[in-house]
């Protein structure tokens, strides 16, 4: 990343341009790699792309300027990005930050003056069980300790290339700790697309339907539903989208099953492929996961020389699928599918107004299936089983199995497959989890649970999860992981809604008023009626649930508030002594004399 | 021939493919709204429009009518959560009415006259948001924006011209023009354009022309909103 003359930017943004073949709807995979190759998006750039892609200058700009690694401000040739996940902040990643920010004699979130380096923050990128984890220039480093910083700190000063830093610390563990149907058995690469292409799509979508296989990403829809009504859907083109943005903090699930299981995922796209008739498929893929992109690709290029993707997949005349993968560029909200596609097509990852769904209008318009990566696996598992056999395990409403992400307070974190129905104490015990105070399921947007409801059982008819599954001993703040997730919520709120945009921001100050010790019970009311409003009139499931984790808290873990309030009905937000910090930070000085004497 | 639904106990026909808000204004029925406008493609952003239609709640600008619904609009619950979300408006952005020459005829005001809403309630953020005055004929004063993309529907759908859009997330979003510079003078808007006149706050502003109609005289000083609407 090297400064680059006019002319050497033009030709870069043109061989990239080049690549993508000019497609104004692959306008974010554009972005993506304009900004890894040249550290920055400057409007003469995005004028430049604007032109060669017919779309407008301002349109581009919008695009760029939604997502969170897209930089438009502060070029530096090291971007650092720590994540902000709560379990990476109790494994000391504050600490750690803000220990790298003073070796580099720099501020949070504002690039060095000689444009070096810059050192910020990002929502979870899905590293909880080896944190604290940190991105540099896309590239994923796991487990930071003192020592890595300050050897991390002496590479940027001597300006080392992120390639040649030490290996081991870009090793990323697969960590399973539990396997069940789908990770205990050994697969064969193509044997899930014969045994599909053996039953013919109808009766293949029968097995689906008697499996009765439900969405893994939390919402749990009918699959075989899912899949009927898109087969059905009017029009020629159709497409099978892979949804492995899972942007929820605690969730690393995916990133496991495309490290480790990619084969079965593909399968699983071709088998949707081949049950609702589509051509094409498009895996989503967060712009986290940037580090898995090359081995994927090669997997997609062997898989296509072994003839299970392209033309006549495993000689079958006229079963033609194929592939392709898009990476996102930090954005949560793109995990909801309306706004993954938005993504997809090149635009701000907007939730849609719906009707009309995905499965009749998609992806560019077109009857779209968009799934789970683990539901695809699992397909994989109903192909050559049956989906008699499948429905057999985990409960009536519930079948199969579920990869849980588990994170935080407990000896083993790590992948655990158990069969649906698993109760949150059996998965405490198994992870090495003692006196816990409290389990988040799902993440921020779930559901918050306490030890009276250990008993509760891991399914959709009682506590439905994407996956995420953060313990909190009883040593930990209650307060503190609502007040993170609160942070998590406004950073990635899209910004579409009033109640969301506007909302997520309040929440999250008085959520750091009272953190600050200048709140009352007059703000507890107001969380909840923020809360309440959020969930009646938000455009979307980001802000329905935006409140929930400050909602649970509150009712669940009062204490943890309760011993941050002053005792009367109103406490103002302005504080004197924190508005003279600007003045003490201008000056370098933080001595008593700086600071107002405490009156009381 | 045509159905009907149930708004406020009171039947209200429509047309299949007709929203809740088309056909309430159709029928001369005032649905609270900012970012709505009969001229151009429903947006659902501004959410004042939220009702409760059969017991679930749902912004009528882009609910499609069924028969025999039952929808509320004007009870004091909705009215509640429409006067925080104008609140909500109000803290985000900079809006000083007593100096802006919208006053009067600015949609959010008279919307919050309309909801009695008495105070903004919520901290302020007071964003810093610089005004675009390059333009010979246009003012652009972000302070007021709301963000309901109007200007950006009209600009793309009328005008052909795309001079706006929204870039950021979150609460950082906001209005762009569509030149590098950042300059509206950089761009292909003119003061004819659709675009220039449907700013339902005092984003867009023709200049050189203050205070034509006196304040106290304007649409909405005449009028309360809901009526100057639907008729």
């Amino acid at each position: 990343m090297q400064a680059q003359s006019a002319s050497q930017q033009a030709e870069i943004v043109a061989n990239i341009l080049q690549r993508q073949r000019r497609d104004p709807a692959r306008l974010v995979q554009v972005l993506r790699e304009i900004d890894e190759v040249l550290g920055e998006l400057t409007p003469e750039v995005l004028a430049m792309v604007g032109e060669q892609l017919k779309r407008p200058f301002a349109e581009v700009a919008g695009v760029a300027g939604f997502y969170h690694f897209l930089e438009l401000e502060q070029r530096a040739r090291y971007r650092i990005f720590w994540s902000d996940n709560i379990i990476e902040q109790m494994q000391g990643s504050t600490e750690l930050r803000e220990e790298m920010c003073r070796l580099l004699w720099i501020e949070p979130g504002r690039a060095s003056e000689d444009g070096l380096v810059k050192v910020g923050l990002t929502s979870c990128i899905g590293m909880g069980d080896q944190g604290p984890a940190l991105l540099v220039n896309g590239r994923t480093v796991t487990r930071m300790t003192r020592a890595r910083v300050a050897a991390m700190v002496e590479l940027i000063r001597g300006g080392a290339l992120v390639g040649n830093w030490p290996e081991e610390w870009f090793a990323v563990a697969d960590n399973i700790r539990r396997r069940d149907i789908l990770l205990g058995r050994s697969y064969k690469a193509g044997a899930a697309i014969a045994a599909a292409l053996a039953r013919g799509p109808a009766a293949m979508l029968g097995e689906i339907q008697s499996a009765r296989l439900r969405g893994r990403g939390g919402a749990g829809f009918s699959t075989a539903q899912k899949w009927q009504a898109c087969r059905d859907a009017p029009g020629d083109v159709r497409y099978v989208v892979c949804n492995a943005d899972e942007g929820e903090p605690g969730t690393f699930k995916d990133r496991v099953l495309l490290s480790a299981y990619a084969d079965l995922v593909f399968e699983g796209m071709c088998i949707a492929g081949l049950c609702i008739g589509a051509r094409q498929g498009l895996l989503y893929l967060r712009g986290e996961y940037r580090y898995l992109l090359e081995a994927l690709e090669a997997n997609l290029a062997r898989r296509r020389a072994a003839g299970l993707l392209g033309r006549d997949i495993l000689g079958a005349a006229g079963y033609d699928f194929d592939i392709e993968i898009h990476l996102g560029a930090g954005a949560y909200v793109c995990g909801e599918e309306s706004a993954l596609l938005e993504s997809l097509a090149g635009k701000r990852g907007v939730p849609r107004n719906r009707p009309p769904f995905p499965v009749t209008h998609g992806y560019l318009d077109c009857p779209t299936a968009v799934n789970n990566a683990e539901t695809l696996a699992a397909a994989c598992l109903i192909a050559e089983n049956g989906g008699v056999c499948y429905a057999a395990i985990g409960t009536e409403m519930s079948t199969g199995s579920k990869l849980l992400s588990v994170s935080g307070d407990c000896a083993r974190p790590g992948i655990y497959e158990y069969p649906f129905g698993v109760t949150v104490a059996q998965v405490l015990a198994d992870a090495g989890a003692n006196d816990t105070q409290a389990v988040q399921v799902s993440g921020p947007s779930g559901v918050c649970v306490a030890p009276e409801e250990f008993g509760r059982r891991l399914a959709f008819e009682d506590l439905p999860s994407a996956g995420a599954f953060m313990v909190f001993g009883a040593s930990r703040d209650m307060f503190e992981v609502a007040r993170n997730f609160a942070h998590f919520f406004a950073h990635e709120s899209c910004g579409f809604c009033t109640p969301c945009r506007v909302g997520t921001a309040l929440v999250k100050n008085l959520m750091d008023k009272i953190n600050a010790g200048h709140g009352s019970p007059a703000d507890i009311n107001e969380l909840f009626k923020l809360q309440r409003l959020m969930e009646s009139t938000a455009h979307c499931g980001l802000g329905h649930s935006a409140c929930n984790p400050v909602a649970d808290t509150l009712k669940k873990f009062r204490p943890a508030y309760q011993r941050r309030l002053h005792s009367t009905e109103f406490e103002p937000a302005f504080d004197l002594d924190y508005a003279l910090s600007q003045a003490r930070q201008m000056t370098g000085r933080d001595d008593a004399g700086a600071h107002l004497a405490n009156e009381s | 021939m045509s159905d009907v639904f149930l708004l406020d106990g009171e039947q209200v026909p429509f047309t299949v493919g007709q929203t809740v808000m088309a056909a309430a204004r159709a029928a001369g029925r005032y649905i609270p709204h900012l970012c709505w406008h009969p001229e151009f493609q429903p947006h659902g952003s501004c959410r004042l429009c939220t009702v409760k239609a059969d017991g679930h709640f749902a912004a009528a600008c882009t609910l499609a009518a069924r028969p025999g619904m039952t929808v509320d609009n004007r009870t004091a619950e909705l009215d509640d959560q429409r006067r925080t979300l104008l609140q909500m408006l109000f803290v985000e952005g900079n809006h000083f009415c007593p100096s802006c020459e919208k006053s009067g005829a600015c949609k959010l005001q008279a919307t919050a006259y309309e909801l009695k809403m008495m105070t903004p309630h919520f901290d302020h953020f007071f964003p810093d948001r610089a005004v675009d005055a390059s333009h010979p004929d246009l003012l652009l004063d972000f302070n007021r924006c709301i963000l309901c993309e109007l200007c950006v529907r009209a600009s793309r759908d009328a005008d052909g011209k795309n001079v706006f859009a929204i870039t950021g997330r979150g609460i950082k979003s906001h209005l762009i023009v569509n030149s590098p510079s950042g300059r509206l003078a950089d761009t292909a808007m003119s003061l004819a354009d659709r675009a220039a006149s449907v700013c339902p706050v005092g984003v867009i502003l023709a200049k050189g022309r203050g205070f034509v109609i006196p304040i106290g005289e304007r649409r909405y000083d005449r009028q309360q909103i809901g009526a100057a609407e639907e008729q």
